[in-house]
């Protein structure tokens, strides 16, 4: 029955998207159009043939199938989206490769968002979704609830990802940071992410544990922060319904804080409150021992999300908004220190007892590293959220090289150390097909976040300071072109940098396929629950 | 009064004081007698389920 529905709605979607791209008032949404008329063409066959059969759900297993689609998902949209941040930064160093045939799609000013997005939100984002999805069943020890809505969920995400990433080369944007997708990619993603959070509420509502473990208390609130910040960030009105432009309902300053409010909070529950949830499953995982005190964890994460929230006005120093605003941002934000490493020190202390993993074991160390980077990054942060600090740092390379130390270094590093863990136990797998490689990509990794981080740091700062720098009569002393002739060494050693972590992910995804395709099989386990103590 | 400064009014006083209030009852809340014992055995949870669900009889192991 529900099957006619589907095949109605999806009738009615496919014809409402020819004539979209019947009357497109521009190219991205002309091309959007003829996507969504093949997707929903494409789904509108798939569902007739299936008309009559039944599916039945076995409820005494978990639903893997969509962890292991976002696994492999994570690691391809990974793979694009270093590729792309190599590409550009090589188009920041030598400017001819903005190609003559590509302009107005492939320079530097389209790739640019096309790089963030992918990273974040294809990269991040499915690796989220995959591993929140693992551990929510996990630490519930119930099936993930909604039958196939997960399904329903992921191939969403992945089809919000191509109209982003088409949008973005196309011209199809609201030129808002983290939030450039315009309004009918933004109903989209509203949709998938309301069936996310029923997905992942539902599973948890059903769980077998009588606590809810804390990782899925940090999912939770990626989940409802993220969709609370987009909502509120998107409130757009279109200026055509065949058309891609919105106006954003804000005005002026109130437009800008709106939008900080929500592109540091998706810094702090995106990138960091739904990677907390990661930390707190996998590293204890990793470790085989629990996480180093539950305490400080329910602390961290109260203190976490109460703090977070208020840090937004630190992007916006010394412009039209309040003082007290911009002040009410930098205390927060300096305050935020603490719960950053409350939960940097729960994570590295987790493996008290067990250092001497740190030698035999290259997945542990990938995840300890990353743990590092985020200590590292949230003492940075606060640092660069005081105003003195701002006026030196703001608009300089170094908010470039604090972001990059934070998403490489704590969000890939943990994503990888995931990954390397999921792989083996998601396909049944004895071991890794080879711990040398993993060695290996976490040196090509370290050692390129370090050039990049270290790059950036001396080119943000060289350029602060020769922005400010006054002769005897108050005249400036440098022309902006002569910042960007200083910063060309600079920025061929982070473009190799670059260069190096790609180089790591593409060894291993290697190495994944080859886990998949040559390690042994795990013999079939008795799968008894085994008791805690 | 109008909206903003009531809002602003609220969020300076009331909001504040029981943002604060909740934060600190959390923290007194963590450390209650007997929660030790029983976050040792919350802390475990991801050691127990691995290979498939719970049974509905097995409440837990």
């Amino acid at each position: 029955m529900i099957n006619y529905f589907k095949l109605i709605a999806l009738g009615f979607i496919t014809l409402f998207a020819m004539m979209g791209a019947n009357y497109a008032r521009d190219l991205a949404y002309l091309v959007h159009a003829l996507i969504i008329v093949a997707v929903s063409g494409g789904l509108f066959v798939w569902t007739l043939r299936r008309v009559g059969t039944t599916v039945t759900i076995p409820q005494d297993e978990y639903f893997d199938g969509v962890v292991r689609a976002g696994v492999i998902a994570t690691a391809f949209w990974g793979v694009v989206g270093f590729l792309v941040g190599v590409f550009i930064a090589f188009q920041l160093a030598f400017p001819v490769l903005n190609f003559e045939w590509a302009q107005g799609f492939a320079n530097f000013g389209r790739l640019r968002p096309l790089h963030t997005s992918a990273v974040i939100f294809a990269f991040g984002g499915n690796a989220l979704i995959a591993t929140s999805f693992f551990i929510v069943q996990r630490t519930s020890a119930a099936r993930l609830w909604g039958g196939n809505l997960g399904w329903f969920v992921f191939w969403g995400y992945q089809l919000f990802i191509v109209l982003a990433a088409t949008g973005y080369l196309l011209g199809g944007t609201q030129s808002k940071e983290y939030a450039e997708p315009e309004w009918y990619v933004d109903l989209w993603l509203t949709v998938v992410w309301v069936a996310y959070l029923a997905v992942y509420l539902g599973t948890i509502i059903k769980r077998k544990e009588p606590h809810i473990y804390v990782a899925n208390w940090f999912f939770l609130s990626f989940i409802v922060t993220v969709a609370m910040l987009h909502v509120v960030n998107n409130l757009t009105i279109p200026v055509s319904i065949w058309g891609s432009k919105s106006v954003i309902v804000w005005p002026g300053v109130q437009d800008a804080m709106v939008q900080w409010w929500y592109g540091h909070n998706a810094v702090g529950f995106f990138l960091t409150a739904g990677f907390l949830g990661m930390m707190y499953y996998f590293i204890p995982k990793q470790a085989e021992r629990p996480v180093f005190s539950y305490k400080l964890s329910i602390i961290h994460f109260w203190a976490l999300i109460f703090i977070y929230i208020w840090a937004g006005p630190h992007h916006l120093h010394y412009t039209a908004l309040p003082d007290w605003a911009s002040t009410l941002g930098m205390v927060f934000s300096v305050v935020l220190w603490m719960p950053s490493w409350g939960g940097m020190i729960n994570g590295l202390m987790t493996l008290s007892g067990a250092w001497d993993k740190l030698r035999t074991d290259p997945v542990i160390r990938m995840m300890v590293i990353s743990v590092g980077f985020y200590g590292m990054s949230t003492f940075e942060g606060p640092m660069m959220s005081i105003r003195a600090v701002n006026s030196l740092s703001h608009y300089t390379d170094w908010t470039i090289g604090h972001v990059h130390s934070g998403a490489l270094g704590w969000n890939g590093m943990i994503t990888f150390g995931a990954l390397y863990y999921l792989v083996p136990v998601l396909w049944k797998r004895e071991r890794l097909y080879s711990l040398s490689l993993v060695s290996w990509h976490f040196w090509l990794a370290t050692i390129g976040i370090v050039l990049y981080a270290a790059s950036m740091w001396v080119t943000g700062i060289m350029e602060g300071l020769m922005w400010r720098e006054v002769d005897a009569n108050g005249f400036l002393v440098w022309s902006f072109a002569d910042t960007v002739a200083a910063k060309f060494p600079m920025y061929v050693v982070r473009g190799l940098g670059g260069v190096m972590f790609l180089a790591g992910a593409v060894v291993m995804c290697y190495n994944l396929w080859m886990t998949v395709r040559k390690a042994p099989a795990k013999e079939a386990s008795l799968s008894v629950a085994v008791p805690a103590e | 009064m109008e909206t903003y400064s009531l809002l602003r009014e609220f969020a300076d006083s009331w909001m504040l004081l029981f943002l604060f209030a909740f934060f600190v009852g959390i923290v007194f809340w963590v450390f209650r007698p007997g929660s030790t014992k029983e976050y040792r055995d919350t802390a475990s949870i991801p050691f127990r389920h691995d290979d498939k669900p719970a049974a509905d009889e097995e409440a837990r192991t």
